[in-house]
């Protein structure tokens, strides 16, 4: 193998090479085909689009929510049915949509950016989106059945536990976690070793997309934080099943563990959320202000500050619990500390659009958007770490204001910037601008319609979760304002859905890179073929396409077999060749085994014993070696 | 434009007052202090919103004009990694600066908040009254702690408090988490089952104020409200004494009619009457039920009516909650309202 200028290849050469490429890499027509793709960009669009229906359906969720909140002393929805919908909003938006569709987008992308041919691990990327698939679906039938878990979408105990919440609701609520946490931490695994491992030779640490880094930071992040909140929801499972007393104070046991525990995950969940967003604007921001990223090295580093943060500020959940007052102190210093990384970040953007050609297209709304909203959201986040205003603030609607600035700013307005950034690359078509411009003013004005009022509604004394709220305490017309607000978004949200609809059919064709950007995902052709890229790209700069002159690229991998190009980890030099794993309907098996093994248990706790017989079967099926010919060389030449 | 504000400006004006009343004033209010605490938290929140407002202002000043210069900017070749910009040095000294003020400013801000909880936990203790605050779902279990078991006093749902004497209470739950919090008083603190938390609060402007339950606590965590009343010392010791009172006994007979159904119906069993043989402890304290100002934790005013309406069927007025429905008839449900209704 070696770098080589390309040749220019005959148009029958470039023909047979794709032809055999898509014999090896692609995924045919038939249903059972679809079922055991491995390619990492059909799995990344069902789970975009999967987590986007879920968004929808939580957003629906929210409507209900403000339509019952519309006037005071409501009886449209009783108390038992609206404390399934919010902790069904909840969960749904950060369970089913946030991180599944951030971890999406990654699948999708990252070995794009990387310039590799799949995903690292690919049955498991496949096994991963079942998996998701199937834990989604069990929560939602089960709401819809009536038995959808209503203690909130961080179930505290001893609400949540077996004496204040019997039925089944909760152990739906706390498998439906399993699920999720299982499908996260595998994509989280396939994006670190892609990204460690994959890139296009010549991708250095330093020439890094920053998309690539906040998706590395976020997956260790994963990695981490996620086995904190699996270990709770076993606690509770087996408190709630087969009577343990983890969490009951009588036996022993103690109610904050499962606050602790919970918020160990649950904070770093936002930065979790919070950071693939950051790479999106970076990725938004450079390509269409025309200009590198300012301060490349410190948005690093703002990152890698930003993940190692983050896990140490759980504590300013709980101010409220009445743990050691000083001991708080330090939780309030840490939570400041995190807008330290965040202000440089912003500072980076701002400057990136000031020294930079700023072209006002959608996504680049989408990101200024994000800019005065989350800012906002922030500068509250500060407000709220300090220990004594927490104490007013904590849960109530200040609260609630705080964290949809932070969240819906901060992620949402990426990943719909994100949408119509990537858009042309998903699916070869533009989205049509002007409707994306009354998407994003839609948006823009309703959500600060809806959101800001409810930080006075905080202050007005509203606490969060109540399915009511009596007449004459002055929240009656805020609220209605709120509601209005809402069904703004909802207009905004449809508006996306019948751009998307439409553009599919009808909009601009959009060529490899429409937007003339920087990354490796554009030098391919939109959408992308099966294999990705003909030849395997080389990078000479920070920004792989802008560097002037001809484009490099790699030959030697092998068009009839699957085959990646592994890299070193810091200095990205050609190291070997990987064989890629062939389509296998395994890993759906290995799903559907898992889901009857996780469903199983709710019902009875000796199904954690014969579960998992049926998916130890699939895992040996799914491992199987099965290569006819032992790769003969292995090593490069 | 005329020098007159024109109708629209009036509106907006209007507008944002009514934004400021709404927020800042009010029974259930947290810039509405009516004691040292809420007060003393007010401090740090106009700190914050000053520093923040700032900080908020100088990130839109730099985005809008980076916004408006770009209006000239005419699309070219791009700017990759290496390019030499005359703007990258102007830049670096910026965000020097931008660095300094974040660090300054969260600087400032942490020890404000550092201070202000520290004098928060140093109030003055002496001359405190103890009282013992149970929560439940989804009701309020209040007792005055006295020198002896005597002059121990307990009502359910109101909080009685004297101006200017702190008090200090003790915060305990018997189901589920709950969280204690009267705005205009001061800030919030959970009840959790197994641990005992307390909190400090010291009135200083007498009036009527509102708490509610803010934690999430189960079906009615909406209908858990606490009628909290800050009065003088003096009327604070009537009330006392009157408390203190056992029950008025039946007066009429419609009365003794209604509390021979309490007595020998499954009321008693739940509830306490003082000076009767009603002695139930999983519901509130009913001795002076007539003379509190709301029922069912705040759901409804207190009135004959709606207590009547209570007792016919506490699940229209509170879904869910724990106390069943009795199937009585029109006059014995008179009747026990009746005698309900003279217990002040």
């Amino acid at each position: 193998m070696s770098a080589v200028l390309p040749r220019e290849p005959g148009a029958a050469e470039i023909a047979a090479l794709d032809a055999q490429l898509e014999r090896t890499w692609g995924t045919g027509r038939g249903l059972w085909e679809r079922l055991s793709t491995v390619d990492h960009k059909i799995v990344g669009r069902r789970y975009v689009i999967t987590g986007f229906v879920f968004f929808v359906l939580a957003g629906v969720l929210a409507l209900m929510m403000r339509t019952q909140l519309m006037q005071p002393d409501s009886e449209l929805i009783g108390p038992d049915r609206y404390n399934q919908i919010f902790t069904m909003h909840g969960t749904t938006m950060m369970f089913l949509f946030a991180v599944p569709i951030m971890e999406a987008m990654a699948v999708y992308l990252v070995p794009l950016m990387c310039g590799t041919r799949n995903i690292s691990f690919p049955r498991l990327n496949a096994y991963s989106y079942w998996v998701y698939l199937f834990g989604g679906i069990m929560i939602w039938v089960a709401f819809l059945l009536n038995v959808g878990p209503e203690t909130g979408w961080f179930s505290y105990v001893p609400l949540a536990g077996p004496e204040f919440s019997p039925g089944k609701r909760t152990d739906f609520w706390a498998q439906m976690i399993t699920f999720t946490e299982v499908a996260a931490l595998a994509v989280a695994v396939e994006l670190v070793a892609t990204i460690m491992k994959q890139r296009a030779p010549g991708m250095t640490l330093s020439r890094m997309p920053l998309f690539l880094w906040s998706m590395l930071v976020t997956s260790l992040m994963i990695i981490i934080a996620m086995p904190a909140v699996m270990l709770a929801s076993s606690f509770l499972i087996s408190d709630r099943l087969v009577g343990t007393h983890f969490f009951n104070p009588v036996e022993g046991g103690d109610a904050l563990l499962w606050q602790h525990l919970f918020w160990f995950f649950g904070h770093p969940e936002v930065y979790i959320i919070f950071l693939p967003a950051l790479g999106m604007v970076s990725s938004i921001v450079t390509t269409f202000s025309r200009r590198t990223i300012f301060a490349y090295t410190l948005m690093v580093l703002a990152l890698l500050a930003t993940g190692v943060l983050a896990f140490g500020l759980w504590v300013h959940h709980m101010f409220a619990t009445g743990l050691p007052r000083l001991g708080s102190s330090f939780y309030t210093a840490a939570s400041m500390m995190i807008a330290i990384p965040s202000g440089l970040q912003i500072f980076g953007w701002i400057a990136t659009l000031w020294d930079g050609k700023p072209r006002f297209k959608s996504p680049l709304l989408f990101v200024i958007g994000f800019i005065v909203i989350f800012v906002l959201g922030g500068l509250t986040g500060v407000m709220l770490a300090a220990v004594p205003l927490d104490l007013q603030a904590h849960d109530t609607y200040f609260v609630v204001a705080h964290f949809h600035y932070v969240l819906i700013g901060g992620a949402v307005f990426p990943l719909f910037g994100a949408f119509y950034y990537w858009f042309p690359k998903f699916t070869g078509r533009l989205l049509s601008e002007r409707l994306g411009r009354w998407n994003f003013w839609l948006f823009f004005i309703g959500f600060n319609v809806t959101f800001f009022p409810m930080h006075i509604l905080g202050l007005a004394g509203m606490p969060r979760r109540v399915y009511t709220y009596p007449a004459g305490l002055g929240w009656e017309s805020l609220n209605r304002l709120s509601s209005i607000g809402a069904l703004l978004i909802g207009v905004s949200v449809l508006l996306f859905i019948i751009n998307v609809v439409r553009s599919l059919r009808a909009g601009d064709v959009a060529g490899d890179n429409p937007w003339e950007a920087s990354t490796l995902e554009w030098a391919t052709s939109s959408p992308p073929p099966p294999y990705n890229f003909m030849h395997v790209p080389v990078v000479t700069g920070r920004e792989a396409l802008w560097v002037p002159g001809p484009r490099q690229v790699m030959e030697g991998l092998s068009p009839s077999h699957r085959e990646v190009l592994c890299t070193t980890v810091l200095t990205a030099e050609p190291d070997l060749r990987q064989p890629s794993a062939m389509p296998s309907s395994w890993p759906l098996w290995a799903a559907l085994t898992t889901a009857l093994w996780f469903i199983g248990s709710i019902f009875d706790a000796r199904a954690v014993i014969w579960g998992s017989i049926p998916v130890a079967i699939c895992l040996i099926g799914w491992l199987w070696p099965t290569h006819p010919e032992p790769f003969r060389e292995r090593g490069l030449a | 434009m005329s020098a007159h504000p024109s109708t629209w400006q009036r509106a907006c004006s209007a507008i944002a007052l009514t934004v400021l009343v709404v927020g800042c004033s009010g029974r259930q209010a947290a810039l509405d202090p009516a004691g040292d605490q809420a007060a003393t938290i007010e401090i740090l929140w106009t700190l914050m919103l000053w520093m923040c407002g700032f900080m908020y202002l100088l990130v839109l000043i730099f985005l809008g004009h980076a916004l408006w210069r770009a209006r000239h900017v005419l699309s070219s070749e791009p700017v990759p990694h290496g390019a030499q910009r005359p703007a990258e040095r102007p830049l670096r000294m910026a965000l020097a600066g931008w660095f300094g003020l974040i660090v300054g400013g969260l600087i400032v801000l942490s020890l404000g908040s550092f201070f202000i909880d520290r004098s928060l936990a140093n109030a003055r203790l002496d001359n405190a009254i103890k009282i013992k605050i149970t929560a439940a779902q989804w009701w309020w279990k209040v007792e005055y702690l006295g020198e002896t078991p005597a002059q121990r006093v307990a009502t359910a749902n109101e909080l009685r408090l004297p101006v200017g004497r702190p008090a200090l209470l003790e915060l305990q739950a018997e189901d589920v988490i709950h969280s204690f919090w009267i705005p205009n008083l001061g800030g919030k603190q959970d009840l959790i089952p197994g641990r005992i938390n307390s909190l400090l609060l010291t009135p200083r402007r007498e009036g009527e104020y509102r708490g509610q339950c803010a934690e999430f606590c189960g079906l009615q965590h909406a209908k858990m409200a606490l009628d909290a009343t800050v009065v003088g010392e003096r009327d604070f010791a009537a009330w006392r004494q009157q408390q203190l009172l056992p029950a008025h006994a039946p007066s009429t007979p419609e009365q003794l009619r209604g509390h021979e159904i309490f007595m020998s119906g499954p009321c008693a069993s739940c509830h306490q009457i003082v000076g009767t043989p009603a002695a139930g402890q999983n519901g509130p304290n009913l001795t002076h039920l007539a003379s509190r100002r709301t029922i069912a934790a705040g759901a409804r005013p207190y009135s004959f009516e709606a207590l009547r309406d209570w007792l016919r069927d506490p699940h229209t007025i509170k879904p869910g909650n724990h106390m069943p429905q009795v199937q009585l008839s029109n006059s014995d449900l008179h009747a026990l309202t009746s005698y309900l209704d003279s217990l002040k």
